[in-house]
């Protein structure tokens, strides 16, 4: 037995090449601190948002998405809204959720919101969806925990019937049948893009391949390598069920600085608070900073450093896992705005043009 | 691993019950060890043809009856929320290990588990008064299982505990974690394994045999 990642890797992943190399960020809009290190509002925090969307676009990242979340560290339970504004301001970025918590929500008013905003982007919008790994929403909207795997089969499925375009009909338990319904707004070329987010359940890509929805697998900690096999499984299934092959994109957190230093010296002890605080409640064990530099490491999860690090990082891990899409999960609460906007800038003017230099 | 002599016909035969974020990573960790390991879920295996075929090569799915039914060894790993409803005499008379957790934030409030004088595996183990209950594997993510798998004698070697009530079983289980590729702790209790519970010292971290030892002897003093 050794220790080399490959040992997940039954065979090759995938076929990467037939997909453009996308690049992108995700945030979820964590409360970020002012110049002193005190907490900026949530109405500052959004607005901040906003202008790093704007400075995506401007340095050129393909994707910018927005997690939705609930709580008081999280404030972007709206993310529609400020992708909207973003829309407005861009002319070239995608726009999507990352992810939208589909379970608790209402598959009808998801898509009529999702393709508003691809009204107004001029078809720019993406929609990443999830079960729900982070759970606030779900005694705020009225639906129990343990129901959470079927609410998200049948929505996936009523979703999957929207995106189609055309008039309707539906039914399932856990919202109204529609019969013969036309949902508007109507997008004007087509479905949008959609995917599914997977953070290690099996059935979850089985469900994207069912489904015909791109897979996102969101790497959050360990080796990335151990996901190789879920690129195979979700491509057999699109051949058992007879569908062509479809893009598979890797969501990570990181942070870009200058320096790898300058990169770990922020990020630690921001990343060290938030783990600590979602511990309890999500069964993660406290990093230390042995384990913290493991995960920064070539075997680990966290794109943390210099341009160059993080560039290299992305382009083995997508070659090793046959995903053709990598978004950079940026920020982490308590980091200043500023530190975000100079992560987005190297990410835009530094990372994505060496990652695709890398993969040539 | 090397070092067994045993053939996988003399080694126990492992049933894993479950086929989502955890079920098919032990299935691969026990082949990779020399283990006959069937896996099932809660329906047609059918359905998790192809998850077996391709997270856990070598496993055979089969329908959760038939699996425990030639099973020397039961490891259930379903979510917690689901086992309310888990079919108590289907793993009659037989050793089942417990690799679930609650977490109320995750799984929701189970009104079973809802009991702070109790571990999680010592409810398990009332509900399945007619098996034999063994804690374990519920402190390590399933993310960890493989990577952190060392030969014997390696000093990076990981060490997990191993509890129960039946000495004769933590033994039988001890000895398969050993050949996946942990040292392991044994205690001598249900009561003692809620030390291995979330928010416990050991809960989700890698650390070698002494400094388990220690961690759960202090928290037991």
């Amino acid at each position: 037995m050794t220790r080399a990642p490959s040992d997940a890797v039954g065979a090759s992943a995938g076929e990467p090449a037939q997909f453009p190399l996308v690049l992108g960020l995700d945030t979820f809009g964590d409360v970020t601190h002012d110049d002193d290190d005190r907490p900026l509002s949530h109405a500052q925090t959004i607005r901040n948002v906003v202008e790093q969307g704007v400075l995506a676009d401007q340095v050129g990242v393909d994707f910018f998405g927005i997690g939705e979340h609930h709580t008081d560290d999280f404030p972007l339970s709206a993310a529609d809204v400020v992708l909207g504004a973003i829309a407005a301001r861009t002319t070239r970025i995608h726009l999507g959720s990352a992810v939208t918590v589909l379970s608790s929500d209402d598959p009808v008013r998801v898509f009529q919101r999702y393709s508003t905003l691809n009204a107004i982007s001029g078809g720019r919008a993406e929609v990443i969806l999830g079960r729900g790994s982070s759970i606030d929403s779900f005694p705020l909207f009225g639906y129990d925990l343990a129901d959470y795997e079927d609410l998200f089969e049948e929505k996936t499925n009523l979703f999957a019937e929207l995106l189609k375009g055309g008039p309707v009909t539906w039914q399932g338990k856990t919202r109204a049948s529609l019969r013969n319904q036309d949902v508007v707004p109507h997008t004007e070329s087509g479905p949008f893009p959609a995917w599914i987010g997977v953070g290690g359940s099996p059935q979850s890509v089985i469900r994207a391949a069912h489904y015909g929805f791109s897979l996102m697998l969101a790497i959050i900690g360990g080796s990335p390598a151990r996901f190789a096999p879920f690129s195979q499984l979700f491509q057999q299934a699109l051949e058992r069920f007879g569908r062509a092959p479809l893009p598979v994109g890797v969501h990570s957190p990181g942070h870009v600085a200058v320096t790898d230093e300058k990169a770990r010296e922020e990020f630690w002890p921001r990343y060290l608070e938030v783990i600590r605080s979602v511990s309890k409640t999500r069964g993660f064990a406290i990093p230390t900073k042995e384990s913290f530099l493991y995960e920064v490491g070539p075997q680990g999860a966290l794109y943390v450093g210099s341009p160059e690090t993080v560039a290299q990082k992305i382009a083995a891990n997508l070659t090793a896992l046959g995903a053709t899409r990598f978004d950079l999960k940026y920020g982490m609460g308590g980091l200043s705005h500023r530190a975000l906007m100079t992560n987005i800038e190297l990410y835009g003017t530094q990372v994505t043009p060496r990652v695709r230099e890398l993969l040539m | 691993m090397t070092g067994g002599a045993l053939s996988s016909l003399e080694l126990p035969r492992i049933a894993v019950l479950g086929a989502g974020h955890v079920g098919p990573v032990i299935a691969r960790v026990a082949i990779a060890a020399g283990y006959d390991v069937t896996i099932a879920a809660s329906g047609d295996p059918e359905r998790i043809a192809l998850i077996t075929q391709v997270l856990a090569p070598g496993a055979e799915p089969r329908w959760a009856a038939d699996a425990v039914k030639d099973a020397d060894i039961v490891v259930l790993a379903i979510p917690l929320h689901k086992f309310a409803a888990f079919d108590a005499a289907l793993v009659a008379g037989k050793l089942v290990v417990d690799t679930m957790n609650y977490w109320p934030p995750v799984d929701g409030v189970q009104e079973l588990f809802e009991d702070r004088q109790h571990g999680s595996s010592e409810i398990v183990q009332r509900r399945l008064a007619r098996s034999t209950i063994v804690k374990t594997l519920n402190h390590i993510g399933y993310h960890e299982l493989e990577d952190e798998r060392r030969p014997v004698g390696s000093p990076e070697r990981r060490a997990l505990g191993v509890a129960g009530d039946d000495p004769g079983a933590v033994d039988v289980v001890a000895e398969v974690i050993e050949r996946i590729g942990y040292d392991t702790v044994r205690l001598d209790s249900l009561s003692a394994g809620r030390l291995l519970e979330p928010g416990g010292p050991v809960f989700g971290v890698s650390i070698r045999r002494t400094e388990f030892e220690l961690a759960v002897h202090a928290e037991a003093a």
